[in-house]
């Protein structure tokens, strides 16, 4: 059992940019190691192309007429066939809703624990996450006999920092999947209505979380928004209320914006948020808690009542304007 | 339907963190249902309220946990049980899942429940580890749960605003995002309905001799930005902001 196995997803023949940033972090661990990085990709072989083109030893496409179409249980079985056969230490997977639907029952079939959501790679290894929302950091180290699996949060690796390679070999893989095996039926993916409002272009950006707590008061921030000539946006937790409408959301679940300036108003900034917030050019945060996580993503920051600074910020910047 | 909603123990979210060793320092914090867990609760009470059968609330945990336990009771679920490990820390997920397994199994639910991920820890997977212990097929993040042809159709949650219908044969597990539903409070009723309500009481088994993961150290977050902190009077606050949006961000 030796080197790093990165298992990456693509969507329409193409890697996306969290598979890239595992396929860093694979590299990473690698070199850590003094090991061998190689790759894998499931059910097409298109993205093999692309993959072959990186600093990897070599890259194998998981083929099977029952990996069409995604489920946890053709995954696991395919997975843990290739994995057994190609025998790693470590297989990363970049950390997507599908990675977190499968790959915590592949590493059960080979009695491990999937550390999940890793921020970084220290020497040991050891592996960085957060605990609470991001408000702590954790050092895990694996402690077990079997191959290690990891998952890594999206924008904690730079997908830039890749080494390019000469040509990788292809390997096909075949894994024996039966019919039975396959327990669910998934349907096709759908979008609900389209989305109206496309954050991604606002250059400013005014969002608000948990902190407003009732929904009469995110009048307030709407007219620091209009102040500023900002679109108005929410953490989850605003949108699940119904207080804001779904596609005002940023996160993992919403939209990603890298406006000009992220204005955050009593939003603690759960990693969920962060991942969609955290290319933001320049962020401010004003939250009562010193020690909520936005405020180390933050430019400036203003520990506050958020009742008592809004207004007076959108005077300031309503008498400025004049 | 007979349903089992797994939940689990938190510091409530506001709570003053300290780092200590390998864990926080819990004296002082206050411990309340993992938000996710609460919005698998209340899927479990809206199945129930249209399908009938029975909900059952399952929290491993220490003597405090039977706090979260009867607030379950007192939403609506018709008896709990209380798997009494002081421990918990020392078990990995899969550990864990292995002592929630037992005490599921002699009770052949339909449907097993739970959130999607912890406020404490967070791994998201402790759902998805005990459907694969159990032997029984899983769907993750789900929005929606209906009833159909002796089996399921669930909605689940995508990345980018995107969903998936999945179809599948019962017994099952689903891990349920938070805001599908409005959560219920416990009616005044309920609390005291609560209170004749059955708890059992199941001892927890040795946790194993070696673990798949360790951790080893809590600590504060290094921040990634350098964060200039604006103090003063709120007006004294506006007025810096408003000098930094001018001459540093430039969006006035």
């Amino acid at each position: 059992m030796s080197g790093v196995l990165v298992v990456v997803e693509q969507r329409g023949g193409s890697l996306g940019r969290t598979s890239l940033e595992a396929l860093a972090a694979g590299q990473q661990l690698a070199k850590q190691l003094g090991a061998e990085c190689s790759a894998a990709v499931v059910g097409d072989a298109a993205a093999a192309g692309e993959l072959s083109s990186k600093a990897v030893a070599k890259v194998y496409t998981v083929e099977h007429a029952l990996l069409a179409q995604y489920t946890a249980d053709g995954y696991v079985a395919a997975l843990e066939q290739l994995v057994k056969q190609a025998a790693p230490a470590y297989v990363v997977f970049p950390h997507t809703y599908q990675v977190r639907d499968f790959a915590p029952a592949l590493a059960t079939r080979f009695g491990q624990v999937l550390i999940s959501d890793v921020v970084a790679i220290h020497d040991g290894p050891s592996f960085v996450r957060q605990l609470f929302q991001g408000k702590l950091n954790a050092d895990y180290r694996p402690s077990g006999a079997g191959p290690c699996f990891v998952s890594i949060q999206a924008g904690s690796f730079r997908a830039d920092a890749l080494e390019a390679g000469s040509g990788a070999t292809v390997e096909s893989f075949a894994p024996a999947i039966d019919a039975a095996q396959i327990r669910t039926k998934p349907s096709e993916p759908f979008r609900e209505a389209a989305q109206t409002i496309d954050l991604s272009a606002a250059p400013v950006i005014v969002s608000v979380g948990r902190g407003i707590r009732e929904q009469e008061n995110v009048a307030l921030v709407q007219a620091l928004a209009d102040a500023l000539g900002a679109e108005l946006a929410a953490s989850r937790p605003i949108c699940d209320a119904g207080w804001l409408p779904m596609e005002r959301q940023v996160g993992s679940s919403g939209q990603t914006v890298s406006p000009k300036l992220y204005l955050a108003v009593g939003i603690s900034g759960a990693i969920q948020h962060l991942v969609g917030m955290k290319g933001s050019k320049t962020v401010i945060a004003i939250n009562k808690d010193e020690n909520a996580p936005i405020f180390e993503v933050a430019d400036y920051g203003v520990v506050g009542d958020l009742f008592e600074v809004v207004p007076a910020l959108t005077e300031a910047i309503q008498a400025a304007k004049h | 339907m007979k349903i089992i909603v797994a939940i689990k123990q938190v510091p409530e979210r506001d709570a003053h963190l300290a780092p200590e060793g390998k864990w926080i320092d819990e004296s002082d914090l206050n411990f309340t249902i993992n938000e996710p867990d609460a919005y698998a609760l209340e899927e479990a009470l809206q199945l129930k309220d249209k399908n009938g059968g029975e909900v059952i609330a399952l929290c491993a945990g220490p003597e405090r946990v039977t706090s979260t336990l009867r607030e379950a009771l007192a939403k609506g679920a018709d008896r709990a049980i209380h798997i009494v490990a002081d421990d918990l820390g020392s078990r990995d997920t899969l550990a864990l899942a292995q002592l929630l397994a037992e005490a599921i199994r002699p009770e052949s639910p339909d449907l097993i429940l739970t959130g999607l991920q912890s406020d404490d820890l967070g791994l998201g997977q402790t759902g998805v580890v005990l459907a694969e212990v159990l032997g029984i097929p899983h769907a993750t993040i789900i929005m929606q749960v209906e009833v159909a042809g002796g089996g399921l159709r669930v909605k689940r949650e995508l990345e980018d605003g995107w969903f998936q219908h999945v179809e599948m044969p019962l017994p099952a597990l689903l891990t349920i995002q938070s805001g599908g539903n409005k959560l219920r409070y416990a009616t005044l009723m309920g609390i005291k309905k609560a209170k004749t309500k059955p708890t059992a009481t199941v001892e927890a088994s040795a946790a194993p001799a070696a673990s798949a993961i360790e951790l080893t150290r809590v600590y504060l977050p290094e921040k990634q930005k350098r964060t200039q902190m604006i103090t003063g009077s709120p007006a004294e606050i506006a007025a810096q902001l408003v000098e930094k949006l001018q001459t540093e961000v430039r969006v006035l």
